[in-house]
């Protein structure tokens, strides 16, 4: 019990904590942010359900007020806004990425990455477009040429997920709890 | 930590925060009902009222916190300009804004324990899946706990490899930041069992 809560907790902070690293420390010349990876490792580390609880817990903090949104933005005003989609997605990503990685037998960091890409990608532009054709008052297909843009960066996020998924494999076999 | 509550205490800060969350809720509710643009002018402009009631600090502070959506604003402004349907892009982007910062405007005038208090009863009928307030509580708090904890260990990390190596760390200190979160996770949850555990 205890350890489900803390490895929630500690999850959430280091979601805020990867939205808080300048974009460019990351990778060279792609303007991305880290916080879609929290999301993602979320998943394949933590798993289906802690994963999920843990990106619920990071999005109630946002909720109350705490800036810790890419970009210092928080409060209920992103949950109004055009990203309010991707908001909804991040817990639903995050499940289907760890339910993806609990269910397969592959090489964990194939399946982390693969799984990034279906859960922390796939299904969360789903969301994200639906919810900016709604909120900006546009089609479907218009949503998602402005969501394109963010794919590089994603992709690249997802190769990273995986990677680190399976470095904590080889170094820390037990604290994988999505393949416990 | 920072919160986003306005330091400028107004009069809005004496309302209950139950109060506010349901009003923001109806209101929200209102603009999605709201399709002309006058309509939607009006709600706009009702709503830069309710700020400058609350004095010019805290306007300002209140518009900063709408400067992140200015992309959203010029991608839809440009968009509809070209296709020609001004009025429908102008009703587009006054809801948005309108939303927002009425959103933004409870965020301000509330204090974060208050704010916290009204999740917790909110929660409360989560208790039959198994998520107690108080560990919802519990919760919340190791994580605002830890952030800062996190953070310094990031830039421990970041310097380490400084240290040796003329390369900047960028994702490198991915891996060695995750096993630390893990191994902080297990370490609390030992100190929260010796104590009683989380209820």
């Amino acid at each position: 019990m205890e350890r489900t809560l803390t490895h929630v907790a500690l999850f959430a902070a280091l979601i805020a904590v990867l939205g808080l690293i300048p974009k460019l420390d990351l990778a060279a010349g792609v303007p991305i942010t880290a916080q879609s990876l929290g999301i993602m490792l979320c998943g394949t580390v933590l798993g289906a359900k802690r994963g999920a609880l843990a990106v619920l817990l990071f999005l109630a903090l946002v909720a109350v007020g705490l800036p810790l949104l890419s970009g210092g933005r928080g409060g209920l005003g992103v949950f109004a806004g055009p990203s309010v989609g991707y908001l909804v997605g991040f817990p639903i990503a995050a499940f289907v990425t760890g339910w993806l990685v609990e269910r397969t037998t592959l090489p964990v960091g194939f399946a982390a990455t693969a799984a990034a890409v279906i859960g922390g990608i796939g299904v969360l532009y789903v969301f994200g477009i639906a919810g900016m054709a709604l909120v900006l008052g546009k089609t479907l297909p218009e949503a998602a040429l402005l969501g394109m843009a963010f794919l590089p960066g994603d992709i690249l996020k997802a190769v990273l997920a995986g990677m680190v998924t399976q470095s904590l494999a080889r170094m820390r076999p037990a604290s994988l709890l999505s393949r416990a | 930590m920072l919160t986003l509550t306005s330091p400028v205490e107004t009069w809005a800060h004496r309302l209950p925060a139950g109060l506010k969350l349901g009003l923001l809720a109806l209101a929200t509710t209102g603009l999605f009902l709201l399709d002309h643009p006058l309509m939607l002018g009006l709600a706009a402009v009702a709503t830069a009222g309710l700020y400058a009631t609350a004095g010019g600090r805290f306007a300002l502070s209140g518009a900063r916190l709408l400067w992140p959506l200015w992309p959203f604003v010029v991608i839809v402004g440009l968009w509809h300009l070209w296709t020609g349907a001004a009025g429908a892009g102008g009703a587009i982007l006054l809801r948005m804004l309108t939303a927002v910062a009425l959103a933004n405007f409870v965020t301000m005038t509330t204090r974060l324990s208050d704010m916290i208090a009204a999740v917790q009863r909110l929660a409360r009928p989560l208790a039959v899946f198994g998520l107690s307030p108080r560990r919802l509580a519990l919760a919340m708090a190791l994580v605002i706990r830890f952030i800062p904890v996190m953070l310094e260990r990031m830039s421990q990390i970041t310097e380490s490899w400084r240290a040796r190596s003329s390369r900047r760390p960028r994702w490198r200190v991915l891996v060695p930041a995750t096993l630390a979160a893990l191994d902080d996770a297990d370490r609390a949850a030992e100190a929260l069992r010796a104590r009683g555990g989380a209820g």
